[in-house]
């Protein structure tokens, strides 16, 4: 099939940047999205141009670095589905498609459609460490995790940290990540030491980078390519309120 | 034996884009402000269920609401000042209404701020509807209709019965037939003030952490505003239509 391709071309994060139109003749159906981006870059290459950059590294959807706006949708029309699992089936000839790259504050554009998501490592960072002996391998079963929390905390620890949820957001706010991240640990016996302190320095840190607040929009949840949930943003606020109570 | 070992481009050192410096001025988070909203949103709520119930009595005759706005006024006397439980709980929606709306423009500031560059596509909207999207303006034109309708029915400056005739007369001439406009207007207000509740509602308790149930907890939350637009509606469309008269 033959498409026309409105990609974001921007030589740098101080460059001004604009939409570039490439058609792109003979793509298989068979061909992932990426793909199908690897034989543009490498037309581009031979015609002697810059060949798009964007993120990519496992390309089956687990390692969350492919991170594009798709018409519009974050990581495209298939749900629950990361950029690079995408399938040019669900294209047609003649299709036109606009990508660009997560629009966010907190998310800098380096080059075309590479973002910096650092300020997710940052949330990380400050959620800090959890109280668990490091030494030799817990016994089995010596720490009771009941199935419905374990499956609750693994559904939240799903979470690849792609950054669709910033992107899809109106608010441009990072609350689904944050709450994945607060909730995969909150849930769990190893995490209850610092359960209140982790929420709250994490949300801070949401703050402090830049990301809007949650309006509950659930427009987050509806392209995470994980589909993590809104009730762990219910449980982030639960926890961060409450620790705000102790504390002041 | 020393070995050495290229890895040439992929263990280079990567340009950091250096991050942006810390806020040194400590901000109150989004989260404590969003708690603020459902706690001011909930309050007026509260006030809405009342003020919908005491509207109704215009069905039970003009003594009967008229009786309801004097004892609103005389309620705990002499114990409380004339007038006093009443002012009290102005002064309590002033209050409520003042945080939600300066919660709702630091918000929304802090939110525009987040996206400086908007997306050249049009961006699908994959999740709430209308009730969500219209939040924000919609809660602007709620605003001024409370305004008008202040002016209209509390003080009597656009009322053409004035301030001294009584509530019940105010109510009718208010929405007399040949002010049909008004109540169009008075509609399209109070269906904006539903689908304010329609996401505000369950929206409230996800942002105190207590959303539980999603599809029940939505469908109350549309249920509820769906009874409170009715409640609201009956009454002036009753005297448009001279049912009550």
């Amino acid at each position: 099939m033959n498409l026309t391709l409105k990609v974001w071309r921007q030589s740098g994060p101080d460059d001004e940047g604009r939409l570039v139109r490439y058609e792109i003749e003979d793509v298989s159906p068979d061909m992932s999205f990426l793909e199908m981006l690897d034989v543009l870059n490498e037309r581009l290459i031979l015609a002697g141009d810059d060949p798009v950059a964007f993120d990519h590294d496992c390309r089956e959807g687990i390692c969350g670095m492919c991170s594009m706006m798709i018409d519009g949708v974050a990581h495209g029309p298939q749900k629950n589905t990361t950029t690079c699992q995408l399938h040019m089936r669900h294209y047609k000839d003649g299709d036109t498609i606009v990508i660009e790259p997560w629009r966010a504050r907190p998310f800098p554009v380096v080059k075309d459609l590479v973002v910096d998501r650092s300020a997710f490592d940052r949330i990380i960072q400050a959620g800090g460490f959890i109280s668990v002996p490091a030494g030799s391998a817990p016994d089995a079963h010596a720490m009771p995790v009941p199935k419905v929390d374990a499956d609750d905390a693994f559904d939240a620890a799903t979470c690849i940290g792609c950054g669709a949820c910033v992107a899809a957001c109106p608010n441009g706010s990072a609350s689904l990540f944050t709450a994945a991240k607060i909730t995969h640990l909150g849930l769990l016996p190893q995490g209850q030491p610092e359960r209140g302190s982790r929420a709250r320095a994490m949300v801070e840190q949401m703050d402090e980078e830049g990301f809007g607040g949650c309006t509950n929009t659930g427009e987050c949840t509806a392209v995470c390519p994980k589909g993590i949930p809104l009730d762990t943003i219910a449980r982030m606020n639960a926890d961060y309120l409450r620790a705000s109570r102790k504390s002041g | 034996m020393t070995a050495t070992i290229d890895r040439g481009k992929a263990t280079e050192p990567v340009t950091q884009i250096p991050s942006r410096p810390r806020r040194s001025r400590r901000r109150v988070s989004s989260n404590s402000l969003k708690a603020v909203m459902a706690v001011s949103g909930a309050v007026l709520v509260l006030f809405l269920v009342l003020h919908m119930a005491g509207n109704l009595k215009i069905f039970a005759g003009a003594e009967s609401f008229n009786g309801y706005a004097a004892w609103l006024r005389e309620v705990g006397y002499p114990l409380l000042p004339h007038r006093g439980l009443l002012t009290l709980l102005e002064a309590g929606l002033v209050v409520a209404i003042a945080a939600h709306m300066y919660s709702a423009i630091v918000l929304a500031r802090r939110a525009a701020n987040a996206r400086p560059v908007k997306y050249a596509a049009k961006v699908k909207s994959r999740a709430d509807g209308y009730a969500t999207r219209t939040m924000r303006w919609g809660g602007v034109i709620v605003f001024f209709f409370v305004i008008y309708h202040l002016l209209d029915m509390t003080f009597g400056v656009a009322n053409p019965e004035g301030h001294e005739a009584t509530p019940f007369d105010r109510m009718v001439a208010g929405f007399d037939p040949s002010r049909w406009y008004i109540t169009v207007f008075y509609v399209i207000s109070v269906v904006m003030v539903g689908l304010h509740l329609r996401h505000g509602l369950w929206s409230a308790l996800q942002t105190l952490g207590l959303a539980r149930r999603y599809p029940v907890l939505k469908a109350s939350a549309a249920g509820l505003s769906a009874l409170l637009t009715l409640g609201f509606l009956v009454v002036p469309l009753a005297i448009t239509f001279g049912v009550v008269r």
